[in-house]
């Protein structure tokens, strides 16, 4: 008896101990400190600026760190740790002059070495940045086949001064100082914890108006004011916690029961039940929705078949109707927010100031597709194969996917829809493997060149094989001139081309939409499809 | 019963190596890879990316490491979430599902068990069949409907309980009702029939007939011979709720293991794909073993040879 208890303790104990492992768990704080609870996407996979690729990512990362350059609240630069910057007259120099007196969150001095060291460090092979070639292509020394970061051209004169020398003029180049990638790390604590420094509190050291105090994987991040900024004056929260809420649902629960203050993840099925409420917001980001046709294809060859399918969609129904007014419907690819090099918005000089689609003529569109049909030699459709289209399952995608099965079966064509895996349908669609798939672009920063190039014959992002050499001629243009007109005429030019060739099928504009408290005052939200709590206040 | 033991420990080891192979090549298999992104990154970024993990090298090579760090207990970096280690990965998160997992194992078996011999006991009253229907619900609706209703009704229509986290004994309400649902209703099923089956036995007529009182002879003489079934159930059942759910875990904004088997998958994080496999695999043989211990403990007549 006595063995068969000692037995039966031992079996207890198995299963015991890991469920003893597990006491405690914390309570909330909420004395008179100042929080704001926000929800900007789930656990983030990494915070280390240069590692990061995702937009809640970056999102956190602006709280935390602070560029040279700042992006304001009607969507400027300003001036953040540098106090002031100039281009040379070539447009090949930039210097930054930094403020007095920078420290780190850990008190220690910030300098312009600092900028070159975290600069250099995201073309370190071993690190193995996913946004090297996007920030820093312009810079003199950067080679696509692999850099070595000793021979880029950015260097500090100074313990104040950081002096960048590019490859060509780069009039965006001041967005990229303010990219969340190109955010200043400090290099004793990566050197001291390798690329577990961005896990850790205890070893995250950043230079923004917030530290890091917390981080429970999963469950929130917690930032707090931090007293070595230089601005710490204007910032009037004590704390934002980020809850990592992955499920829109979720989000929007805590929402109501005001156990979060602001949430980017609104369920979709809410939104009709949400128009007309004040805390609702939909606001433009730089970004278009639309759909690849497969130009290896033969049927997708001609341009007038690619064009009809284009004029067979009614945008305005799209946009409004099934995605219930969160996106807006497209005439152009190059939407609303991107900057002209010349000057002024590139969309309102694009095709004479008109859209290229003319979506409140959606009869005269239709009509004008089963035109072009026949004389590609399919009148109503007849001998045109099959046409599968391919798209992941989120969002509105399925949704529309239904309606192409109904409004290329207007031209008589039938679609098949085919779901595919999100993991699978990426490399699928970038390997040209597909008849017809959904795309999407959001701008890394604002120059139309980010968007348009995707399109360029070998651009790692044409997923529909698009390849027009007058088209790529005016890319060649644009990345080479030192004339900001010519450099807008060129772009200006290859859109007319593309969309005459319906090279890709623009759908609707991006927007970001959200649920934002009344008692929150001074933030604000960029094209970039950021949040800016910073300079927040809550008032009860 | 030693000899038994090393006999086990021995299949067990084999058992896991089998998974984690079988794992190794479905794995590779999948279309997709770790470093995919809407946004293509560089062929020198996605090499770069591939060497410092060692995806760049042939399979077999892969496979001969990877089963060689892994007897040493080194499951690697996770690809997606830099400068994370699997093993702490997995050692943070089972913690959190191992406590809300662990409250409705114990939720499941002191309601399931005591309901199970009620309904048998009362067989064929308004009682059984109550409880019967209630346990067809239990089982047939699945759990991400039962977080929805208890979210909508209690979390926000009410308001009385907490929709997020883990962080009061009033938060850990709803998520542990969503996890036991299912395991008591079953708990409740199995004890029910398997105690008819035993009260129809000779002995236990012999029990009463010997002037035993009806409770002594149901809660001690009938019990320990039903409970069995429920025993053989409650090795796995264990397993799968301690290393937690990714629907109830997602829903209630747990920062548990169980969201982690499916975004490795999602995301072909192909070390947390292993890693979270075979700790599973791990705990599920060692509940099996404990079961099998459990058994002889309840009833002498089987010994472990």
């Amino acid at each position: 008896m006595k063995k068969r208890l000692l037995v039966l303790l031992v079996a207890v104990a198995m299963i015991a101990v890991p469920l003893a492992a597990c006491g405690g768990g914390g309570g909330d704080s909420s004395s008179a400190e100042k929080q704001l609870v926000v929800q900007v996407g789930p656990n983030p996979e990494t915070l280390d600026p240069a590692l990061n690729s995702a937009v809640d990512g970056a999102n956190t990362i602006l709280h935390l760190f602070e560029g040279l350059l700042v992006v304001d609240e009607n969507s400027q630069l300003a001036p953040g740790q540098a106090e002031s910057w100039e281009t040379s007259d070539d447009g090949l120099t930039w210097t930054f002059h930094l403020r007095d007196g920078l420290k780190w969150s850990d008190g220690s001095d910030l300098t312009a070495n600092d900028f070159v060291y975290s600069w250099k460090r995201i073309a370190d092979p071993e690190l193995a940045a996913p946004y090297l070639d996007t920030v820093l292509n312009p810079i003199k020394g950067y080679n696509p086949d692999g850099t070595n970061p000793d021979d880029l051209a950015i260097t500090a004169p100074d313990d104040k001064t950081v002096v960048v020398e590019l490859n060509a003029p780069c009039t965006y180049f001041g967005s990229l100082a303010a990219f969340a990638t190109m955010m200043p790390v400090q290099q004793a604590t990566i050197e001291a914890n390798g690329d577990a420094w961005a896990t850790s509190p205890d070893t995250y050291v950043s230079n923004g108006p917030f530290y890091m105090t917390e981080w429970e994987q999963g469950s929130h991040i917690t930032v707090s004011k931090n007293p070595n900024y230089w601005n710490a004056d204007a910032i009037k929260l004590d704390s934002i916690k980020f809850m990592l809420i992955e499920d829109p649902n979720a989000a929007y629960s805590a929402y109501q029961n005001g156990e979060v203050d602001f949430i980017k993840d609104v369920p979709t099925e809410e939104i009709p039940s949400l128009e007309g409420n004040d805390e609702f917001h939909v606001d433009p980001i730089i970004g278009t929705y639309y759909l690849n046709l497969n130009c290896n294809l033969d049927q997708f060859k001609d341009a007038k078949v690619r064009k009809a399918l284009s004029l067979a969609i009614d945008r305005n129904y799209v946009a409004n109707t099934i995605m219930q007014g969160t996106y807006t419907p497209a005439g152009n690819f190059i939407g609303p927010g991107w900057v002209d090099p010349a000057g002024g918005e590139f969309m309102d000089k694009a095709n004479g100031g008109k859209p290229y689609i003319d979506n409140d003529n959606f009869e005269a569109n239709l009509a004008e597709a089963k035109k072009l049909m026949e004389e590609a030699g399919y009148p109503n459709g007849e001998g045109f194969p099959e046409i599968v289209y391919s798209t992941n399952d989120s969002g509105y995608h399925k949704a529309v996917a239904e309606y192409l099965q109904q409004a290329w079966g207007e031209l008589g064509l039938s679609v098949k829809v085919d779901i595919v895996e999100w993991a699978s349908f990426t490399p699928m669609r970038r390997n040209g493997e597909y008849e017809t798939a959904r795309n999407g672009w959001v701008g890394d920063y604002d120059d139309p060149s980010n968007m348009i190039e995707l399109l360029y014959s070998t651009n790692g992002n044409n997923d529909g094989k698009y390849n027009n050499p007058e088209f790529d001629a005016q890319i060649d243009i644009s990345r080479s001139t030192l004339d900001l007109n010519e450099r807008s005429a060129a772009l200006h030019k290859a859109e007319d081309i593309l969309m005459e060739d319906a090279g890709c099928i623009p759908v609707a504009y991006y927007n970001d939409f959200y649920l934002q408290s009344s008692k929150i005052s001074g933030m604000w939200h960029s094209p970039y499809g950021y949040w800016y709590f910073m300079y927040a206040d809550i008032t009860e | 019963m030693a000899k038994y033991l090393l006999k086990r420990v021995l299949l067990a080891l084999v058992t896991i190596w089998a998974v984690a192979t079988i794992t190794f090549v479905l794995m590779n298999m999948v279309p997709g890879g770790p470093f995919l992104s809407e946004k293509a990154i560089s062929p020198a970024a996605t090499a770069a990316l591939e060497a410092k993990y060692g995806l760049d090298k042939p399979f077999s090579e892969r496979y001969i490491t990877y089963l060689k760090d892994a007897c040493h207990g080194d499951f690697g970096l996770s690809l997606k979430q830099r400068g994370r280690t699997v093993t702490s990965i997995i050692t943070t998160k089972f913690p959190v599902s191992a406590r809300v997992g662990g409250v409705a194992v114990l939720v499941s078996l002191l309601l399931g068990v005591p309901l199970g011999v009620v309904a048998a006991y009362k067989r064929g009253t308004a009682v059984d069949s109550t409880l019967s229907v209630l346990a067809t619900l239990g089982i047939a609706v699945p759990s991400f409907v039962i977080c929805t209703v208890l979210m909508y009704f209690f979390g926000v229509k009410l308001g009385w309980l907490p929709t997020l986290g883990l962080t009061t004994p009033k938060h850990y309400i709803m998520p542990v009702f969503a996890l036991a649902a299912y395991p008591t209703s079953y708990i409740t099923r199995l004890m029910r029939s398997s105690m008819l089956d035993v009260l129809g036995q000779d002995y236990m007529r012999t029990a009463r007939a010997k002037g035993l009182s009806q409770k002594v002879s149901l809660f001690k003489h009938a019990l320990r011979n039903a409970i069995l079934p429920v025993i053989t159930y409650l090795g796995p059942m264990i397993a799968y709720t301690l290393v937690g759910s990714f629907i109830v875990e997602k829903i209630f904004t747990i920062p548990g293991l169980g969201g982690e088997f499916i975004k490795a998958i999602n995301g072909r994080d192909y070390t947390m794909i292993m890693g979270t496999t075979i700790f599973l695999a791990v705990f599920m043989v060692i509940m099996l073993l404990i079961v099998d211990i459990i058994y002889t403990i309840v009833d002498p007549r089987i010994k472990l040879k």
